[in-house]
């Protein structure tokens, strides 16, 4: 695997030989000596077009229990703005000799344009590009849920008939695309949850069943597991909904929501959360909420990604 | 391709007997004693070795601790080959600080492989001493590393090819030994 | 100047014929022609029609000489068999005063390669608020007869139709941008599943429909003529059948782009196929060719829009809108619509030449082969396919979304006023043909 850019083109085989690698840097990182020599001599660049601190630590993290070197480049100026180009960026990344980019950007696409561009010999992992994936992320958030259901004997097992319903923000979250693909290609069965302003047009062909009534999904599924979206409050401005108050009473995981979900049902959260308003305090920080595991499992996830796009040479 | 078979499943047999007591001999008994193969074959050999040192101690009680040593992400040719895929470590309950830790591995060939199991080993702790047993030493060492309990000795051109079969992973015993154009 | 006969060349309607062109006009029509001292030059097997007309050209001069001049711009055009081009007003400084469309028509006589009539825009600096100098334009040397805020759309109901009005009273025509700006901000791909699969922002067929809407209902009151740009959705083409059956002095134009790609080229990210209006789904190609077949859409457009390459080779959301098509035109209407038995090559001459020399009021060019006609001529071999190459392009930019790509037939001369601007499939030289000028 030279990069990883989406998981809508991940086949099933290759999904679980990341995951199953991520069980793998799980189980070192229970150990007191966490570090492990395999990427020493092999530099990582952090290259963020967009401030994500919690996205960059956990990368970091990643690179750096592998013995990788990283550089942190925080990019001035978004795509539209025209601050710094991603080819000029892209070749200084490549002068200096890094041998993986971990690209954030505010355009859909950017780490595609990247790989395929012939500027760089790097590999390219996408942790999130505008609204369209951030596979790392449901990545991660399989892997937790993989584990909840699976425990130790995780290995190998995919989602087959897993229940998982997705709220909130579908048209402009990266974390639901890439999530939508991963589980259903695991044999999940996603269903999706939001205002119908925030569905994006077009995705009749999604492998999904698609709703507008939170209350009529948790009566009508028993889910396995509830992801609760993060709402940017911006939207309001832009008519997407008309309050806060009126989307929390219709999308927001409220404790008597939390209360109908079935006894092992799990709660995710991609974080940062609005507490009180997607999601109650008291459904954030139940023994079910999996939101902590998500943060630890991030990191595991993104040294599986490093490892596999970085090691691997005459293919 | 001509492969001849140099090692039946008889002589796999009496060659892991004898490494058994060799390692009994030389340990002064059973005392301290971890068994790590290395993924894949070496973990079946750990598994078979331990269960004739548990037998031949004849210390009621006593099972010889066997675990699994992946060495994957302390390889040097990361970069060379095709991506791998880890396999699990598994360490005895016991753990290794202050045991003496057997490494078993099927082929004994550059080194490589046991230089990172050494690595590996020392991130989960300091055993009192590390011992390695091979069942087919093949010689071409590219590290000043040697075994101390080998099973057979196999002259080979670094040409050939030496394939260690073991019922458990392959459904029956042998060693082969072949020239590398397959 | 030199006579050339054109030996054996075929009409639209099929008739195997050889051409005189001498004295400024086709001179004779017939078999077994000569004349002393003409150069005869072997058109057995290729196809001769009308030099192409387009409507819709970015020259990109005055402002953005980095991508297109009037003297490459029009290069490629007669690479691609054109004789004419409408010059779109959107440069730098805006064509919006007589002395800015002066200076692009002169370029243009000076450069020799195509006639070049400039549109004016509707209003100022295309901001959508005053008036541009609409009658000093049709007024000037330019003689401007279509205005168009092209880029942009004129948005507010009252401007336009002030300007429809306006424009009415000079004989002209207003040439629409449709694209509502509220329906379409930071729209990125036409929406649909590619839109929501990729995560770029939607841009509904219906900020398209709902302009014209509009604005055919705005030509019906005010009984101006309305001409709509690159027209590209469905529910566009059952307006414009719609309206033209209600009698309103509506036109529409269709790109060749719009007539063979669509949005899922978008999935890799390669903004060469990033246009606006943006590429559409299968149904929308489909309803687009029917419409031009069945006369809906009057003309072919190439919307011909250069851009530096790194313009195009960055992120999709950054990069620029347009793709260069004026050197492909009719290779892709050949594929789109001959191909397919969509249209014969009499239909072609009228939507590539009769058909936009019209409704842009382009005079000496759109006129049928034959005695006393225009001495303005394309050979086309239509046997020929082979992969667009860069070799294929003649003006200052690259962006073109066919390369790599196969298509049939082969531009190999362009007459121009009687003289060739293109031979044996190269262009010819600039001061050659500058001298004729």
């Amino acid at each position: 695997m030279k990069h990883l850019l989406s998981t809508r083109d991940l086949d099933r085989a290759t999904a679980l030989q990341i995951l199953d690698v991520a069980e793998d840097m799980a189980a070192t990182q229970q150990r007191e000596v966490k570090k492990l020599p395999t990427l020493r001599g092999k530099t990582v660049v952090n290259l963020f077009f967009e401030d994500s601190t919690r996205t960059r630590i956990s990368f970091e993290a990643a690179a750096k229990r592998l013995s990788a070197d990283v550089i942190n480049f925080a990019a001035k100026g978004s795509s539209v703005s025209k601050g710094e180009s991603l080819q000029d960026t892209a070749q200084t990344l490549e002068a200096i000799g890094a041998d993986g980019i971990v690209l954030r950007h505010p355009a859909s696409g950017a780490p595609a344009v990247l790989a395929g561009s012939g500027w760089i010999a790097a590999s390219v992992v996408n942790a999130g590009d505008g609204t369209h994936e951030h596979p790392t992320q449901a990545l991660l958030d399989t892997f937790t849920l993989r584990r909840r259901i699976h425990g130790d004997g995780s290995r190998g097992r995919d989602l087959d008939g897993v229940r998982v319903l997705i709220v909130g923000d579908i048209l402009h979250s990266r974390v639901a695309r890439s999530n939508v693909w991963l589980l259903s290609t695991l044999g999940a069965q996603v269903s999706l949850v939001g205002p119908p302003t925030l569905v994006p047009f077009g995705i009749g062909d999604w492998p999904v069943t698609v709703g507008h009534d939170l209350d009529a999904a948790l009566a009508d599924t028993a889910f396995d597991a509830v992801m609760m979206l993060r709402v940017q409050t911006e939207r309001m401005a832009d008519a997407f909904f008309p309050s806060s108050r009126e989307y929390s009473s219709n999308w927001g995981l409220t404790a008597a929501r939390f209360m109908v979900l079935p006894e092992h049902a799990v709660v995710m959260h991609p974080g940062p959360m609005n507490r009180g308003f997607e999601i109650a305090s008291g459904a954030a920080d139940s023994p079910r909420s999996t939101v902590r595991e998500q943060v630890a499992n991030g990191v595991a996830t993104r040294m599986a990604a490093l490892y596999l796009t970085l090691t691997g040479g005459a293919q | 391709m001509a492969v001849r078979t140099v090692l039946q499943q008889a002589d796999i047999t009496r060659a892991l007997t004898r490494v058994a007591h060799e390692i009994l001999e030389a340990n002064r008994g059973s005392a301290g004693l971890v068994l790590l193969g290395i993924p894949t074959r070496g973990v079946e050999l750990a598994e078979r070795l331990g269960a004739l040192l548990t037998e031949f101690a004849g210390m009621p009680g006593w099972s010889c601790p066997v675990g699994s040593l992946d060495v994957t992400m302390y390889r040097d040719d990361l970069g060379r080959n095709p991506v791998r895929s880890p396999a699990p470590t598994r360490l005895p309950s016991e753990g290794v600080d202050g045991r003496t830790v057997v490494l078993v591995d099927d082929v004994l060939y550059s080194g490589r492989t046991i230089r990172a199991a050494l690595d590996a080993l020392a991130d989960h702790g300091r055993p009192a001493a590390v011992r390695l047993a091979v069942l087919v030493d093949r010689g071409h060492r590219e590290l000043p590393i040697r075994p101390d309990f080998v099973g057979k000795n196999l002259p080979s051109a670094a040409s050939e090819r030496v394939n260690v079969l073991l019922t458990g992973t392959d459904g029956s015993d042998a060693v082969t030994i072949g020239d590398g154009a397959e | 100047m030199t006579a050339y006969v054109l030996v054996g060349a075929r009409l639209a309607d099929g008739t195997a014929t050889d051409l005189l062109l001498d004295g400024g006009v086709i001179a004779e029509v017939g078999s077994g022609l000569s004349r002393a001292g003409a150069t005869r030059i072997d058109a057995d097997g290729l196809l001769a029609l009308p030099g192409l007309v387009d409507l819709h050209t970015h020259l990109r001069q005055p402002g953005g000489e980095g991508a297109e001049t009037v003297l490459s711009g029009t290069r490629a055009a007669a690479a691609g068999g054109y004789t004419a081009v409408s010059a779109m007003a959107n440069t730098d400084p805006v064509a919006d005063t007589a002395s800015v469309v002066e200076q692009v028509q002169a370029l243009g006589e000076a450069a020799g390669y195509a006639t070049v009539r400039p549109i004016g825009a509707v209003t100022r600096g295309l901001a959508g608020e005053s008036l541009a100098d609409i009658g000093s334009m049709a007024r000037s040397r330019a003689r401007v007869r279509m205005f168009s805020d092209d880029g942009v759309c004129v948005a507010d109901p009252l401007i336009m139709r002030r300007a429809l009005e306006y424009i009415r009273g000079f004989g002209g025509v207003l040439a629409q941008h449709a694209q509502e700006p509220r329906l379409t901000i930071g729209a990125q791909l036409n929406e649909g599943p590619t839109s929501a699969e990729l995560g770029l922002a939607g841009w509904p067929a219906v900020a398209e429909e709902a302009i014209i809407a509009r604005d055919v209902l705005l030509a019906q009151h005010t009984g101006a003529r309305l001409h709509v740009c690159h027209l590209s959705t469905a529910g566009s083409v059952e307006l414009i059948r719609w309206a033209k059956g209600r009698g309103i002095a509506v036109t529409a134009e269709v790109t060749p782009h719009h007539l063979l790609l669509t949005d899922r080229l978008a999935q890799g990210y390669d903004a060469r196929f990033k246009v606006n209006p943006p590429l559409r789904a299968d149904e929308d190609v489909a309803a687009v060719r029917a419409g031009l077949a069945d006369g809906t859409i009057d003309a072919v457009a190439t919307d011909h829009a250069p851009h530096p390459d790194d313009s195009k080779t960055c992120e999709w959301g950054a990069a620029a809108n347009g793709m260069v098509g004026l050197e492909s035109a009719l290779s892709v209407v050949h594929q789109a619509m001959v191909e397919t038995g969509l249209l014969d090559w009499a239909g072609v001459e009228r939507v590539m030449s009769r058909a936009p020399a019209r409704i842009g009021d382009i005079r000496g060019h759109g006129e049928p082969i034959g005695v006393g006609a225009a001495p303005e001529l394309v050979l086309y071999d239509p046997s020929a396919r082979e992969d667009f190459g860069l070799g294929r392009l003649a003006g200052a930019s690259r962006n073109s979304p066919y390369l790599g790509r196969s298509l049939p037939g082969r531009v190999v001369a362009t007459f121009h006023r009687g003289a060739p601007t293109v031979l044996a499939g190269a262009v010819l030289d600039a001061d050659e043909v500058a001298s004729r000028a």
